[in-house]
């Protein structure tokens, strides 16, 4: 086994008082002091800061213009432009999800509908919002294009029951996304 | 009847100053703590407990800043469950806490708060108990703290609440023998072991590290008092440092340490027996600045001379210029607590080896060292040149020789190999 000899640095006699150290140190949590006083720290500005450090303060001020195209809130179910819902209940994102969140009970659409063609859809869709994790694989994984991550993080909840979306409150949240990939429109 | 008074005047003066001066003090610093802490990393911190008056359809909230913070936290802590682990032994479980809080209570009997005050006819001294032995008293009872953590962490019956008690012992012997060294040379410079009578002595002439002034005047120190601020402001280090120690602050605060034992000696411990360390702990920190305070930043004096003055401001027949003072005590506290916060933001925390290194290797020496240098500058006037000269000499010839066996007994730093 090759060996390296290590050689502890050669400190010189004001280093070793370590006093100089300490007293640069105050100077730097005081600067830190006064800057995060007067909201001139590091990085305020691009934080959007309350004016005191670089924090935010939560719920008179809010992050929503500052969130990033790419940000993943709630899963939610979307409708296209011709109010089609886009959910065929394959139960794809039901079996992908790790934390198992999404629950789905699928039904048959009847034959005197519009989009009978489509053949199923979801009776049931409930996703835990205790449970889910966010890490939007329903979304990825879903072959029809009908479960989208969308922005919203304020999900609270008196009561266990509160915290599970029920399949209307998914489309309320989702709502209608234009510009998909509309497959079941050809006749057939 | 005389002894009723006497009697209801200790009493009026114990509940006063411990439950309603130094105990309100401890939530207050909790709150310094985290809001100073927080504004030195660039957040906010607590600012939002208070009175939700938007619950009862105001437009805005009462919130004090977030002062209310440590009262909800207190109350929090009456509210969790007091658990008590099964294999912990019970009767010191149950006593630790007590043992490291009622020490720094009682500690607050001998701090001098302000000068005599005259109510309805009647000359107090604003402090508790005016013994003769300030200094010393606080030390014996304050060394006692030390019990409570070995034996939360004895007690527990756990790994790490125990390796954080058995820091806790080596931490308290290699530093309190420093904490009573460095004040000799303070003591020798008063002759004196009252509190109040050190602290008057101060607001005559001059702090022991701002001697600027002599009977009440502004004067430069002559050359005597000029020199003795050298071993005045060793001794104020040592001592400053020894206190962080005492305190278990940060860069000392190795029996909790959470980075490394989990929590230390209070891991086991849950609800207000948790609260009550917590508690101990601020308590030893305001009454091991008020010490500092007391001893080497003039106490209750204002200074510069303007001392008597307030002390006699009087309305009508009440002479309440103590109070004033008193006020003035408690802002040099809560400033020196602000100071502890800086320190523990800014040093971090030291190595267990190192901490011993500095306690028995540079301090003791640097103490004792003090104590003799402390002792030719003040013996100075009444000794010839010649037996001054050899002193110097004799001094210079300790101090190389103690440099040079430190030096000696550290073994030299060995090669790592990785």
């Amino acid at each position: 086994m090759p060996t390296i000899k290590l050689t502890r640095p050669k400190l010189d006699a004001g280093e070793k008082i370590y006093f100089g150290a300490l007293i640069k140190g105050f100077f730097l949590t005081m600067k830190h002091a006064v800057k995060s006083l007067r909201g001139k720290s590091y990085g305020a500005e691009g934080l959007a800061s309350s004016g005191m450090g670089v924090t935010m303060q939560f719920p008179e001020q809010r992050w929503d213009e500052h969130m990033p195209e790419y940000y993943r809130g709630a899963p939610t179910l979307v409708t296209d432009e011709q109010g089609r819902e886009r959910c065929v209940s394959c139960q794809l994102c039901e079996f992908i999800c790790p934390p198992k969140a999404i629950k789905i009970i699928p039904t048959e659409i009847p034959s005197n509908e519009k989009w009978a063609k489509v053949e199923k859809r979801p009776l049931e869709f409930d996703i835990d919002m205790i449970r889910c994790i966010y890490c939007g694989m329903c979304e990825e994984v879903c072959p029809e294009q009908a479960i989208y991550l969308r922005k919203d993080y304020l999900i609270t909840g008196t009561t266990r029951k509160d915290m599970v979306h029920n399949k209307k409150k998914l489309y309320e949240i989702g709502g209608v996304r234009v510009g998909l990939v509309n497959k079941w429109n050809e006749l057939k | 009847m005389d002894l009723l008074i006497t009697l209801a005047i200790i009493v009026t003066k114990i509940v006063f100053f411990t439950f309603l001066v130094v105990l309100p003090l401890v939530p207050l610093s909790v709150y310094f703590e985290r809001r100073f802490s927080a504004i030195i990393q660039d957040r906010v911190g607590p600012n939002r407990v208070g009175i939700p008056l938007t619950l009862f359809g105001f437009k805005k909230d009462f919130h004090f800043f977030g002062l209310i913070q440590p009262i909800a936290d207190g109350l929090k802590l009456f509210l969790k469950e007091d658990f008590t682990p099964d294999h912990v032994r019970k009767a010191f479980y149950w006593l630790a806490p007590a043992l490291t809080l009622v020490p720094a209570l009682i500690t607050v009997c001998v701090v001098p708060f302000g000068p005599d005050v005259t109510l309805f006819g009647r000359t107090e001294k604003l402090v508790i108990a005016d013994i003769d032995v300030g200094p010393l008293f606080v030390f014996a009872i304050s060394s006692l703290t030390v019990y409570g953590i070995t034996l939360a962490g004895w007690s527990s019956n756990s790994k790490f609440p125990f390796i954080g008690g058995v820091r806790s012992t080596a931490q308290m012997i290699s530093y309190e023998i420093c904490l009573g060294l460095s004040i000799i040379p303070v003591l020798l410079y008063f002759g004196e072991l009252n509190l109040n009578r050190i602290v008057q002595e101060q607001a005559d002439n001059g702090w022991l590290l701002l001697p600027f002034w002599t009977d009440g005047k502004l004067s430069l120190p002559d050359l005597q008092t000029a020199l003795f601020l050298i071993p005045a402001f060793i001794a104020f280090l040592i001592f400053t440092i020894s206190i962080f120690a005492e305190t278990n602050r940060m860069p000392f605060d190795l029996p909790e340490c959470e980075t490394e034992l989990v929590g230390g000696y209070h891991t086991e411990y849950s609800s207000m027996k948790f609260a009550m360390f917590f508690m101990g702990e601020y308590a030893a920190m305001v009454i091991g600045s008020a010490l500092i305070i007391t001893l080497f930043l003039g106490g209750w004096s204002v200074g510069f001379g303007l001392d008597a003055a307030i002390a006699n401001f009087s309305i009508g027949d009440f002479q309440i210029g103590g109070f004033i003072h008193m006020g003035i005590f408690l802002t040099k506290l809560l400033a020196f607590i602000l100071f502890f916060i800086l320190v523990r933001w800014t040093v971090p925390r030291f190595r267990y080896d190192q901490l011993m290194k500095l306690g028995w290797v540079i301090f003791f020496e640097a103490a004792l060292i003090n104590v003799f240098l402390a002792a030719l500058i003040i013996a100075a006037p009444t000794m010839t040149t010649a037996i001054l000269i050899i002193g110097l000499i004799l001094l210079t010839i300790v101090t190389a020789a103690v440099i040079w066996v430190a030096k000696i007994s550290e073994p030299p730093a060995k090669i790592l190999r990785v």
